[in-house]
């Protein structure tokens, strides 16, 4: 096991710059998630960080080396690539052994340590079989179990669930967990699925055009994004945005309707600002309340555990999340007002305000 | 039809052997050539590749007869092996498995070429982050992964070999016994009178010889292939 830094690390394709500086601690046994739109530069960090890419400019530590210059068979590293990455000419206990062949441990030895990592994952019966004879569920443990039998430092996982139907995702993603906090081998894991992120990361990292948007644990990010991209990527349904104008009375949109504030935020009256407020803290009022956003039921989704409505409002579509069950009918007229608590303020540069 | 004299017979021996020989000796320098150009980025590489591949545009007869200007007794490459290492290989069966080699050698780059192409870079980036040495990687899952188009530039090696005619009567003439391939013999037999039977014989000989040679490889090439192609 092992802590990673990178330090401003760059990247460029010819004149394309790709990663431009990034800074990311990872500590010993930590589980971090790179997460980000595609073409965020992600998948590329993460190739960097196993020696499959050329860095360039900046540092990768992994302990206490620079590893630069280190070939990936020198970086006691494993990657668990999303096509599986298996190997069709082998069985499932020869991919597993590969990296055992390797280093050349005896032949009891790999049997062994194969046999252990298979029977972690369910794997057994299926030790004689090839790759072409297993679902997308088995080939993924397979991949994984090749990873695990290496003993690496550091695992690094390059979007491995996303080949795998919605279920299975589900699945996978408890046992990738679990398999973590029994290992507690440092991890960092690439992702574009924000649910992903949050629901197995100890640290998110959000990425953005090749660079870092923010890091922090999954719903600190969820709590206090830092920018507008962050509060708009992490959430699902994602966050709304109302833009406005600050006001003595609160936030002034547009058609002059005054929603309070809470606190008062760091910037003088008459800043142009935007309110995000996440579906589940808009609530709905009767028409006409003061304070409140005047609107109109378009879209109702019951999912069972909750209910998703989509209204029109000034502005555009927003979002709201009831947790009770709704009578509201599509084409009814509601109000919504914004949890004053729940608000968070972004400059024009869409940079987080502070609340006084 | 009376069976094969023994000319005949020592026809079909040479080209057997010519043909065998010429796909052996291209084998390696075929896979490391068809490695470089598709992998390598290099200067000459465009170079190479043209050299590569001309002779499947020019006469064949041009590329005799650059053989015979290199590799014969006078040539800069055949006064060097005659005297270096005792190698003749003008007007012998060596210097027409060289030409069929040469003549077949795009061929067999090609299919390489191809079957490199369409390797996962990923399975040997996975094995590369698994420990492996590069020279490990290509042998261990590389080479597998692509038999099957190796396979397949054997066997149009093979074959282009079994029919060249014109680079090998230029380079080492149609000496029976020694440079006397089935083709030259079906030409020779074609060109005196009572020579037809001969000629018929021979042919069918060819015919039976490219379908066993095909059949051959169909078969190696599911047997791999059922074990290295991903579903």
């Amino acid at each position: 096991m092992a802590n990673v830094a990178i330090r401003d690390v760059r990247k460029s394709f010819g004149a394309v710059s790709i990663i431009k500086g990034v800074d990311v601690d990872i500590q010993d046994g930590e589980f971090v998630i790179l997460v980000g739109p595609s073409g965020c530069g992600k998948s590329t960090l993460l190739r960097m960080i196993a020696g499959l890419e050329d860095i360039t400019g900046g540092d990768i530590r992994i302990g206490s080396r620079i590893v630069n210059d280190v070939p990936p068979k020198d970086r006691d590293i494993a990657m668990v690539f999303q096509s599986y990455a298996l190997y069709p000419h082998m069985t499932v206990a020869e991919n597993m052994a590969f990296s055992l062949k390797l280093k050349g441990v005896s032949q009891a030895e790999q049997k062994k340590r194969v046999g252990d990592a298979a029977a972690s994952l369910g794997l057994t019966p299926l030790l004689d079989r090839y790759p072409r004879q297993l679902s997308g569920g088995q080939r993924q443990r397979v991949a994984m179990g090749r990873a695990i039998v290496r003993d690496p430092q550091v695992f690094l996982f390059d979007e491995p669930l996303s080949n795998l139907d919605a279920k299975l995702r589900v699945q996978m993603r408890a046992e990738i967990k679990e398999l973590h906090q029994r290992l507690k081998t440092t991890t960092i894991y690439v992702t574009h699925d924000q649910i992903e992120a949050m629901t197995m990361a100890d640290k998110i990292v959000v990425m953005h055009d090749g660079i870092v948007e923010q890091i922090g644990a999954p719903l600190d990010l969820y709590d206090r994004p830092a920018n507008r991209f962050v509060a708009g990527f992490i959430g699902s349904p994602a966050m709304n945005f109302l833009d406005g104008r600050l006001e003595e009375g609160g936030l002034v949109l547009p058609s002059g309707t005054v929603l309070p504030l809470d606190l008062r935020p760091s910037v003088p009256a008459g800043t142009k600002i935007t309110l995000g407020i996440r579906p589940e803290h808009l609530q709905i009022a009767p028409a006409g309340t003061p304070g409140s956003i005047p609107a109109t039921v378009s879209v109702i989704e019951p999912t069972g555990a909750d209910t998703t409505l989509i209204v029109k409002a000034e502005g555009g579509n927003l979002t709201v999340v009831l947790r009770e069950r709704c009578t509201l009918k599509a084409g009814e007229a509601v109000a919504l007002r914004p949890v004053p608590q729940q608000a968070h303020l972004f400059d024009e540069q869409g940079k987080r305000i502070a609340f006084v | 039809m009376e069976g094969l004299s023994p000319e005949e017979w020592a026809a079909v021996r040479l080209s057997l052997k010519v043909a065998f020989v010429a796909m052996a000796a291209s084998l390696l320098p075929g896979i490391a050539i068809a490695f470089l150009l598709e992998r390598k980025r290099f200067w000459g590489r465009q170079a190479l590749d043209v050299l590569v591949h001309l002779p499947l545009v020019l006469p064949p007869v041009a590329v005799g007869w650059f053989l015979l200007i290199g590799f014969g007794r006078r040539g800069t490459i055949g006064a060097f092996l005659a005297e270096q290492f005792g190698i003749v290989l003008s007007f012998r069966w060596t210097g027409a498995a060289l030409a069929c080699a040469i003549m077949g050698f795009p061929l067999l780059v090609r299919a390489i070429r191809l079957s490199i192409a369409s390797v996962d870079r990923r399975l040997e980036d996975a094995a590369g982050t698994l420990g492996a040495h590069p020279a490990w990687v290509f042998l261990v899952v590389t080479l597998p992964l692509i038999l099957p188009g190796i396979i397949a530039g054997m066997v149009l090696s093979f074959a282009k070999a079994m029919g060249e005619f014109g680079a090998t009567i230029t380079f080492v003439s149609n000496i029976p016994g020694e440079t006397q391939t089935i083709p030259s013999a079906i030409y020779a037999l074609t060109q005196v009178p009572g020579g037809e039977g001969g000629a018929m014989r021979l042919t069918l000989v060819s015919i039976a010889i490219s379908v066993a040679a095909l059949w051959l490889s169909e078969w190696l090439a599911r047997r791999v292939g059922r074990r290295v192609l991903a579903p």
